[in-house]
């Protein structure tokens, strides 16, 4: 495949691990010079961290990565960029305050008697900026540029240091249309002088209408390197899934009764281009709703917003829960209702990790009559409760007394879903629940999630997982770009179709 | 006449404040809290007032107690920088530490605790610490605003991140600007005992590094603008040491308490943002590493 | 959790074994014999009952004002305050016993202690409302306040309330019925029933944190505020409820100091009670039990050091100052080194996002 084209950049059997957790588990790449070449996977399947090492920020455990055809190690970014690499990384590292020209020649300032040299500073970039039709309001703070200016002083700085590899983590993912198809336009031009772009992306169109090659990622490892013109999207949607056997089983349906617990209506939040976009949404009693999309497409801004209206900015819509309005509602007042919530993230949003597991069990519950009384703890039947929820979700050590930290992630989760379904709440919104926890703990959660439904509550499922979706939902929507864009029923969809529709085609 | 008067006695009794305040601005510019830099103008305080006594000399004892808050300085550094110490804590006991730490040099080359001997006026100073405040706010306005050095400042203080994948060592940086804290902080002590007074005393601080970082924080953590505020400050202060010898026609006397809280009171208010805002550098306070 | 607070327990020893080694070495380098030093500071401390009443009337306070702490600390927050709380809370209770000489026995010294509590909370009550409402952060506001507070307490003795029989600076003395008789037990040294108010407060606040519905928010608060908002926990409120009872806390130095000690507000009285309140705090791990012990040993050291003026040549009670300082450092980098350790531990598997966001802080 390599031909008579040089390779610009090449990675050997590339192996990282982060302590227990491997994100590279054997990483093969081959980049053409002067070619734009695609990196696409699903979310954890280590495309960002492979960039990382390419970029200097990680050192690999094993494997070679080759630059322009000679084997280079580096320990800092520092030495990644000297040796010609540049990266724009999803979340800018911009400083705020500072200018935008501040931003560029960072680390790399031209000087004339021990000063910045602004104005050959300023006459340098004008040139750079002119060549790559990249125009920058040199002098303002940063933080007062839109997001798609903030990446060009990203790719500025890239350029400015003269970099040969630009790789671009996500880059549309905080641009409008339009945007990204000047960014991409101009990328096409960048590489004609014998540059070469390494595009990380989720988005399917943006890879088959822009790129030349693409290699697919999958659970830690390149699985294939593709010619664009000669492949599809539904042939790189599958190769991105893969045949994995995990979680396979469909879950009966549910009955849903016509009692509406949640309806959104036109929900739309005040972020132009990153917020939500006229969302609606309904969910009965008796039903799992599954909310599909590759993350960073508006989820977290949904579920945030509908746990918690009152703290949020909003633009217009209504919410209603339980047959309330709610737009007025803080979270407390929420959960009040009976809306049970798994957050996304257990770690930084759900758990005391220092408190023992059973003060993370009564986190939420502590003002229940059965758990206080005139605001005095009552040890012994929060003990008994929290012993029983540990038993009865199978969390192991079932020891109430040990901080939440030693747990591992799927106990932790497990104790996270007793606490959250102990009282039995109406309706729960349920965000990756399954992330990083064992195939057994995945089970039985899912397995509680039905049990939910069945008793007649009200279920949102927020997945990145296109298999957790299909096993549990009994309505599936697909949110891209702060948007609903499709919605299927429980036997219309499949992997292949939804994948399409979560990468935006 | 009167503000003549009161102008000359600002601008002597701001100097210390001075720079004190811009010690304060590389330390927090930087990214490192710097509430020790009471301890670092005590200790300077010291040193200038017992070097000059020794070399009769006040540039020897200025530059002695320079020294003496980088020495004080690089303990600091060592332990928020590279332990990662809490910055609040190590900065409270480098404080005590201080305040300890003098009597007891004290004692040891003078016999007594409370004062070092007192310095004859022809080895003191008697403008040039003001001259050299000002000099150097307008240096360090330059350095800040002009200079790669002062760019690295700025970001070691605002985002690290993207200092470090810029290719320049964060921690370098911070370490750098706390021993220039250290030292300028050391040099508004000794302005302190050979400028304003004749001698080191007990704790002759008395709260003038807080002060300062009072008017750091005033002045929006920019140089200019916060000497400016130190002036305001010590204003306060020169108004205050007028009003005291002045006794009412009943026999009282003004109640001076309301004039010293003042720098302190308006400063919270600056910082609720009350009258007017002020934004502290974004990762002030947080100890860098790379993964 | 026993694993964890042995470790606490083992790093805070370490601490202060190191600390003082650094100040032996200093006491070595003024010249004097470190082992004499020591026998001095023991026999200084605890030579005789009059001596150890002594440390006990030195720790009363650090035991208040290291609760303080402890208490906001385990709300997520620093109280550098505590000085200018007990400042309050002094002049306070000074206040209701010069100006309400006519309560009988047994309700005046409560309505003294129910006015220094309140004053301090009342002070301790600002910082945490303009961390919760405004934004501002603690630390330098706290600074701020210690000040204010120094220089309206100064007002009030040198003002409105001045002891004109006297060239110092303090107010008229109190009147009697509030006087806290020392005990006899002590041979004059000053320590009454604050040592076991004191006591007191140590359980109640350790009651408070661990068997109660706020302790329990505010602990939540101080763990993971994302967490307990998430649960429905009023952030704000927990903020602004920690800060005032530490404050009340620091204010009842007032009952020890005023009722128990000197009978009127002198300024100047407190020799940093607030910042060794933070060392208290840190040796003590945030634990009322910790803090108790560790206001004995700091009691102990200050008063031990007290002898040093007289009993050596070369060093001066000030070494005290200097061991504190010494112990404090390293215990403050010490406890770091474990909590990374455990954080790497913890946080392996999370760590594969690339850019490490710098917060917003503090």
């Amino acid at each position: 495949m390599t031909g008579t084209i040089p390779l610009a950049v090449e990675m050997r059997g590339v192996i990282k691990r982060f302590g227990a957790a491997t994100a590279n588990a054997g990483v093969d790449l081959q980049v053409a010079r002067g070619t734009i070449h695609g990196i696409v996977g699903e979310n954890g399947a280590g495309k960002s961290t492979a960039m990382n090492l390419l970029f200097g920020k990680y050192r690999s455990d094993a494997g070679e990565v080759l630059l322009d055809g000679n084997v280079r190690r580096w320990r800092s970014p520092a030495e990644a960029i000297a040796a010609g690499i540049g990266m724009v990384h999803q979340h800018f590292l911009l400083g705020g305050p500072h200018t935008a020209l501040e931003n560029i020649i960072l680390g790399a300032e031209p000087r004339r008697h021990g000063f910045i040299d602004t104005a050959r500073a300023r006459a340098d970039l004008e040139l750079l900026a002119q060549a790559h039709h990249l125009p920058v309001p040199w002098d303002t703070p940063v933080d007062q540029l839109p997001v798609g200016i903030q990446q060009r002083v990203e790719i500025l700085k890239a350029l400015y240091r003269q970099a040969r590899v630009l790789i671009l983590d996500e880059p549309t993912a905080v641009l409008t249309p339009s945007e990204a198809d000047h960014l991409l336009a101009g990328l096409r031009e960048f590489v004609k002088s014998g540059r070469t772009v390494l595009l990380v992306t989720h988005k399917l169109r943006e890879v088959l209408s822009w790129t030349d090659q693409l290699t697919v990622f999958r659970a830690g490892r390149t699985v294939a390197t593709l010619r664009t013109k000669e492949t599809t999207a539904e042939a790189v949607a599958e190769k991105m899934i893969g045949r994995k056997v995990d979680l396979k089983v469909r879950w009966p349906p549910g009955t849903p009764t016509t009692e509406c617990l949640l309806e959104v209506r036109h929900l739309t939040t005040a972020h132009p281009g990153k917020g939500l976009q006229d969302i609606s949404i309904s969910a009965r009693a008796g039903e799992i709703v599954g909310i599909a999309g590759v993350e960073g497409n508006g989820q977290s801004e949904l579920v945030r917003t509908i746990l918690s209206p009152a703290e949020q900015d909003l633009r217009g819509g209504e919410i209603s829960w339980l047959g309330t309005s709610a737009l007025r509602l803080n979270s407390a007042q929420v959960r009040g209702l009976g809306v049970a919530s798994i957050p996304e993230d257990r770690i930084s949003k759900g758990l005391l990790t220092e408190a023992t597991v059973q003060e993370n069990f009564i986190l939420g519950h502590q003002r229940r009559s059965e758990y206080s009384s005139f605001g005095v703890l009552k040890r012994l039947a929060i003990n008994a409760a929290a012993l029983r929820v540990l038993e009865d979700n199978d969390v192991r050590p079932a020891d109430v007394s040990v901080p939440a930290r030693v747990l591992s992630g799927g106990n932790q989760q497990k104790l996270i879903f007793g606490r959250e379904l102990h009282g039995q709440p109406r309706f729960i919104v349920a965000c990756q629940p399954t992330r990083g926890v064992d195939l057994g703990a995945a089970q039985f959660i899912h397995e509680q999630l039905v049990r939910c439904r069945d008793r007649g509550a009200g279920v949102l499922l927020v997945s990145s997982e296109l298999e957790e979706i299909l096993a549990l939902s009994d309505r599936i929507l697909v949110m891209y770009g702060g948007r609903i864009v499709a919605e299927y029923g429980r036997q219309e969809a499949t992997e292949a179709e939804l994948g399409l529709r979560m990468g935006g085609v | 006449m009167i503000l003549d008067e009161l102008g000359a006695s600002t601008l002597r009794v701001s100097t210390p404040l001075v720079f004190a305040a811009l010690g304060g601005l590389y330390s927090e510019r930087a990214g490192v809290v710097n509430i020790a830099l009471e301890g670092m103008m005590l200790v300077g305080a010291f040193a200038a007032a017992a070097g000059t006594y020794f070399a009769h000399d006040p540039w020897v004892g200025a530059a002695a107690g320079m020294a003496s808050g980088m020495s004080l300085a690089a303990i600091y550094a060592l332990f928020v920088i590279s332990l990662r110490a809490n910055q609040v804590v190590a900065g409270t006991a480098i404080n005590i530490l201080a305040l300890g730490l003098t009597p007891l040099l004290c004692k040891a080359l003078f016999e007594v605790t409370s004062s070092t001997p007192s310095i004859p006026l022809s080895d003191r100073f008697h403008s040039a610490p003001v001259v050299a405040a000002w000099i150097l706010v307008l240096v360090s306005w330059i350095v800040v605003q002009r200079t790669p050095a002062g760019l690295w400042l700025r970001f070691a203080g605002e985002n690290p991140d993207a200092l470090d994948s810029a290719g320049v060592r964060v921690n370098f940086v911070r370490w750098v600007a706390v021993l220039i804290s250290g030292g300028l902080a050391g040099l508004g002590g000794a302005s302190l005992s050979l400028f304003l007074s004749s001698s080191f005393s007990r704790n002759m601080t008395a709260g003038r590094g807080f002060i300062a970082l009072a008017a750091l924080i005033f002045g929006k953590w920019r140089p200019v603008p916060a000497a400016v505020a130190c002036l305001l400050f010590g204003c306060f202060e020169a108004t205050q040491i007028r009003l005291q010898g002045i006794t009412f026609p009943g026999g009282g006397s003004f109640p001076v308490q309301f004039v010293q809280i003042l720098p302190y009171f308006l400063t919270i208010l600056v910082l609720a943002g009350f009258v007017g805002q002020s934004r502290p550098p974004r990762a002030l306070g947080l100890p860098f590493r790379r993964e | 959790m026993s694993g964890k607070s042995v470790q606490g327990l083992l790093s805070a020893l370490f601490g202060v074994l190191v600390g003082l080694i650094l100040g032996l070495l200093v006491v070595w380098g003024a010249g004097e014999n470190p082992l004499t030093v020591l026998r001095i500071l023991a026999r200084g401390a605890f030579g005789s009952r009059y001596d150890l009443g002594m440390t006990l009337f030195y720790s009363t306070p650090l035991i208040f004002t290291g609760l303080s702490v402890a208490v906001v600390f385990r709300a997520g927050m620093f109280n550098i305050g505590a000085e200018g709380q007990l400042t309050v809370g002094t002049i306070a209770a000074a206040m209701a016993g010069i100006l309400l000489p006519f309560l009988p026995m047994p309700i005046a010294p409560l309505v003294a202690w129910v006015c220094a509590s309140l004053a301090g909370a009342a002070w301790g009550a600002i910082p945490g409302w303009l961390r919760a409402r405004r934004g501002s952060h603690e630390v330098i506001n706290t600074i701020m306040l210690n000040f204010v507070a120094a220089g309206l307490c100064s007002y009030f003795a040198l003002y409105p309330l001045r002891n004109l029989q006297s060239q110092n600076p303090e107010t008229r003395g109190i009147a009697s019925q509030f006087k806290l008789a020392p005990f006899p037990l002590f041979e004059g040294a000053p320590v009454g029933w604050a040592l076991p108010l004191a006591l007191l407060m140590a359980l109640f606040v350790w009651f408070l944190l661990w068997r109660t519905v706020i302790g329990f928010e505010w602990r939540a608060v101080g763990l993971n505020e994302v967490a307990a908002r998430a649960a429905g926990i009023d952030v704000a409120r927990a903020r602004v409820g920690a800060f005032a009872f530490a404050g009340a806390l620091a204010g009842m130095v007032g009952v020890a100091e005023v009722l128990g000690n000197s009978g009127r507000f002198r300024v100047g009285f407190s020799p940093e009670y607030g910042f060794m309140g933070i060392a208290v705090a840190l040796l003590g791990r945030n634990h009322p039990a910790g803090v108790v012990a560790a206001a004995l040993l700091l009691g102990a050291l200050h008063k031990g050091a007290a002898e040093l003026d007289l009993e050596t040549d070369r060093v001066t009670r000030d070494l005290s100052l200097v061991f504190q300082g010494l112990i404090i450092l390293c215990v403050s980098a010490e406890g770091w080194w474990f909590q990374n350790r455990r954080r790497k531990a913890t946080a392996g598997s999370q760590k594969s996002t690339g850019v490490v966001p710098a917060s917003n802080s503090p």
